[in-house]
């Protein structure tokens, strides 16, 4: 083909988002999709919400979620690890995206049932993340925007501070184009577990990567040997502990557990390792990523019994049962006696439970146990007894571009002229470490839009 | 009741992924349903399955459809679940079992309609009556269409009876009928939640395309049904026996709703061919094609009938829209036209549940 104005490495929200905005200033514009058609979207196909700052109802928002207030818990996950200019660009943002979106073609719907928590401060996508990309397929389509699958970018050359080239590879053939500017918007590289356990360590071979098999890092590596500038800690990523039967890539939404508060978890010798009860699950689930991931094999085992089966939401796999901790211990492949053990020494030092709340902190804890288990501490008595495995499940890598407020990335202090970057590729740059649930796709909606629309300034003017 | 297990229990699995995202959950009325439980009975699989409308938005929606190893095709598993539950629930349930997924024994039954009409007006024949009654007398066409017309009903009645105590639903509020209704009346559940419609002769686009034409369908055999209700009460009531003029209202309500009925299912056909099999019911798009031929053809030959009547050409189109008529109703417990009854019911079981 015709080398077009711009081509956009990358399927996903931030990709499209920079792909509509090009092509509506009036840009020729190719997008490069690694993916086949059913896997296209990237991560985004696993998303669910947006994290919008809004002054009143809006869309399907309730009450007001201020600039302050969202940037206040931004600073908490990320321990003040954020470029406060930046941040305060996507969430200032996010407030006129909200009504792009839809004019876009997305839809959005009320908070899902069990996330009652998030309707102030995150619109849900009607159907998910996927049916938000097919809207933003359909809308690009319509735009002239034209989208090659399969299409595997290996190198974007660079002759000082431009982009001359794309080579990809499509049905084993491979291709140059030259385009006038490039929007890469790639995602990181955690799905390729051989950078993840270099980085990482070799346990990280055990990981499950939650979302798509095709973020590998091609052109993040490729860019950041020929000098363009980084961001974020190349050695972490954002875990989460998931079912350990996830599949190994794109698990997504389904195989998160959110039984810990209501167990004890244990190491594969039945040694409890953690406070199960520190705080309430959406604060803590990230943290037993990496708990998780220092035990032995990275591997742990959630027990509960029967009373506190349904005060969680219903995961994909269901439980293992047995009817006494013996048995269940032999089901999960775990030691019985030390098992046994485990619970008899937590079931003693379980005090007055009738205080027991499972919505709130409720201070129902352990007494003289170490590890202590500091609420929602009751005794596992009561058969049928429940297990399930937990492993550490990757989200997104922090390492990437280093970009400016105008999305564009650096080489040594100065700007590639023609090269612009949107969505993980560069979420380091404001997500220093943790994450703000709905943060992702605001920064890939607010720095594609702006990505889009500086690469087809720099298009048309060229 | 012996419902396929197989097909209960790939609904079941897909169920339980389903209730673990809940991405879905504004689309249609099945997701608040299926989110309210933890385990799914047979009895809820069936009740999600008759509350689906196949409108799709959740499959194109979905992460989790193939080449994903969780394999969700949740439109064709309740699919599959609710074509065997009329299958099964169908009284007598013989007759579900032969006609539901065969176009071939419908198209068959259509005929011998047609040949029994011909036949009874060759032999029934009546000296000295008028219009239609001159091709087959009044009280032949109330002999062979009384039954005809109470046996489905009978059918049905039985079914319906069936379907609610096999899905547990409490007791019968009229309430619940009426909010029911008012969600059929506009198809809320082919507008996809956000009101854009559905997805079905196009990939993942939404339209209103099969909405639009599902309501011609419906608005369409109402009208004709209304025509001859109102025909039956001037005739019976009022002392007005057939033929009326082009402005009595047994006429305008037949015309307008034949001219829908016809319009509406050629192009349900043309939709059903362009959409993707793959997500309906295994084996059904036969069955479902010739129904919906049958009825289009019904609606067909009576229009024929209004503009030929003064013909030579009567006692043929006679016999031949009245076999449709014969064949239609007696298919219809066992038939796509079935559908109606039981989503009806769904809907008002749904109504009972989410006001609980």
């Amino acid at each position: 083909m015709t080398s077009p104005d711009i081509a956009i490495i990358g399927g996903g929200n931030a990709a499209l988002c920079a792909a509509i905005t090009a092509a509506e200033a009036g840009a020729r514009v190719l997008i490069l999709e690694t993916a086949p058609k059913p896997y296209r979207g990237g991560n985004s196909r696993h998303t669910r919400n947006f994290r919008c700052m809004h002054h009143g109802p809006l869309g399907p928002l309730v009450d007001s979620y201020t600039e302050e207030e969202y940037l206040a818990d931004l600073i908490k996950v990320t321990g003040g690890k954020t470029d406060e200019g930046l941040a305060r660009l996507a969430i200032r943002t996010s407030e006129e995206c909200l009504p792009w979106m839809e004019e876009h073609g997305v839809r959005f719907q009320p908070s899902l049932s069990g996330t009652l928590s998030l309707a102030r401060t995150n619109a849900f996508f009607l159907g998910g993340g996927k049916s938000l990309v097919n809207a933003y397929y359909l809308t690009a389509e319509k735009l002239g925007v034209q989208v090659e699958y399969e299409a595997a970018v290996t190198h974007l050359e660079l002759d000082d501070d431009r982009v001359t080239r794309v080579d990809y590879t499509r049905h084993g053939q491979t291709h140059t184009i030259t385009p006038k500017a490039v929007v890469v918007a790639s995602g990181g590289f955690q799905a390729d577990t051989d950078w993840l356990a270099r980085a990482w360590g070799p346990a990280a071979k055990n990981f499950l990567i939650r979302g798509t098999p095709y973020n590998r890092g091609v052109v993040l590596a490729d860019l950041l040997d020929q000098g363009v500038e980084q961001v974020g800690d190349p050695t972490q990523c954002h875990a989460v502990a998931i079912d350990g039967r996830a599949p190994k890539f794109d698990g997504g939404i389904v195989t998160r557990l959110d039984c810990v508060p209501f167990s004890i978890v244990v190491n594969k010798d039945a040694q409890r390792f953690y406070d199960e009860g520190e705080d309430v699950w959406p604060k803590r689930y990230a943290i037993w990523g990496r708990l998780v991931a220092a035990q032995p094999e990275q591997v742990g085992y959630v027990i509960i019994d029967a009373k506190s089966l349904e005060l969680f939401m219903p995961s994909v796999f269901p439980p293992i049962q047995a009817d006494t901790l013996e048995d269940l211990a032999e089901k999960m492949g775990l030691p019985a006696d030390a098992l046994v053990q485990t619970v008899s020494a937590f079931n003693d030092a379980c005090g007055d439970t009738s205080g027991f709340h499972p919505t709130e902190l409720d201070g129902v804890t352990t007494t003289g146990l170490t590890p202590p288990k500091t609420n929602w501490a009751r005794p596992i008595t009561e058969p049928p007894f429940y297990g399930y495995s937990l492993r550490t499940g990757v989200t997104f890598t922090y390492l990437g571009l280093k970009v400016d407020e105008t999305a564009q990335c650096a080489i040594g202090n100065r700007p590639v002229t023609n090269l612009w970057a949107a969505g993980e590729t560069m979420a380091g740059s404001i997500l220093g470490q943790g994450y703000l649930a709905g943060f992702g796709m605001t920064i890939g909606t607010v720095f594609g839009r702006i990505a889009g629309k500086e690469a087809a300034a720099h298009a048309n003017a060229n | 009741m012996q419902m396929q297990t197989d097909l209960l229990q790939e609904a079941r699995r897909q169920a339980e992924i389903c209730n673990a995202c809940r991405y879905c959950e504004g689309y249609c009325s099945v997701f608040p349903a299926l989110h309210a439980e933890r385990a799914f009975s047979d009895g809820d699989l069936t009740q999600l399955a008759n509350l689906c409308h196949n409108c799709r938005g959740c499959y194109y929606a979905c992460q989790y459809t193939a080449p994903h190893e969780f394999d969700l095709n949740l439109p064709q598993a309740l699919a599959n679940v609710r074509q065997d539950s009329w299958e099964e629930l169908a009284f007598p349930r013989a007759a579900g079992k032969a006609f539901q997924k065969n176009g071939v024994l419908i198209a068959v039954a259509s005929v011998i309609g047609f040949a029994l009409l011909f036949w009874a007006a060759r032999v029934l024949a009546s000296v000295g009556g008028e219009g239609f009654y001159a091709v087959l007398s009044h009280n032949a066409m109330v002999a062979i269409f009384l039954p005809a017309f109470l046996f489905p009903l009978v059918s049905i009645a039985v079914s319906l009876r069936r379907y609610w105590r096999h899905i547990d639903a409490g007791p019968f509020r009229p309430a619940h009928l009426i909010a029911a209704l008012r969600q059929a009346a506009s198809m809320k559940n082919l507008k996809g939640g956000h009101g854009d419609g559905c997805n079905f002769e196009d990939e993942d686009r939404f339209t209103h395309a099969r909405r639009a034409v599902h309501q011609a369908v419906m608005y369409g055999f109402l009208l004709c049904f209304a025509a001859t209700s109102v025909a039956t009460v001037m005739h019976y009531m009022l002392d007005m026996p057939a033929p009326y003029r082009l402005f009595s209202v047994p006429k305008l309500l037949g015309i307008s709703g034949g001219l829908l009925l016809v319009v509406g299912c050629f192009e349900m056909i043309r939709l059903k061919l362009r959409s993707d099999r793959t997500l309906g019911a295994a084996g059904a798009f036969g069955g479902e094609v010739a129904f919906i031929g049958l009825l289009g053809f019904t609606g067909f030959s009576g229009l024929a009938l209004y503009a030929f009547g003064q013909t030579a050409a009567t006692p043929t189109l006679l016999a031949v829209h009245l076999g449709a008529v014969l064949a239609f109703f007696l298919l219809a417990p066992f038939t796509k036209m079935a559908h109606g009854f039981y989503r009806l019911t769904a809907l008002t079981a749904d109504a009972g549940r989410s006001r609980k």
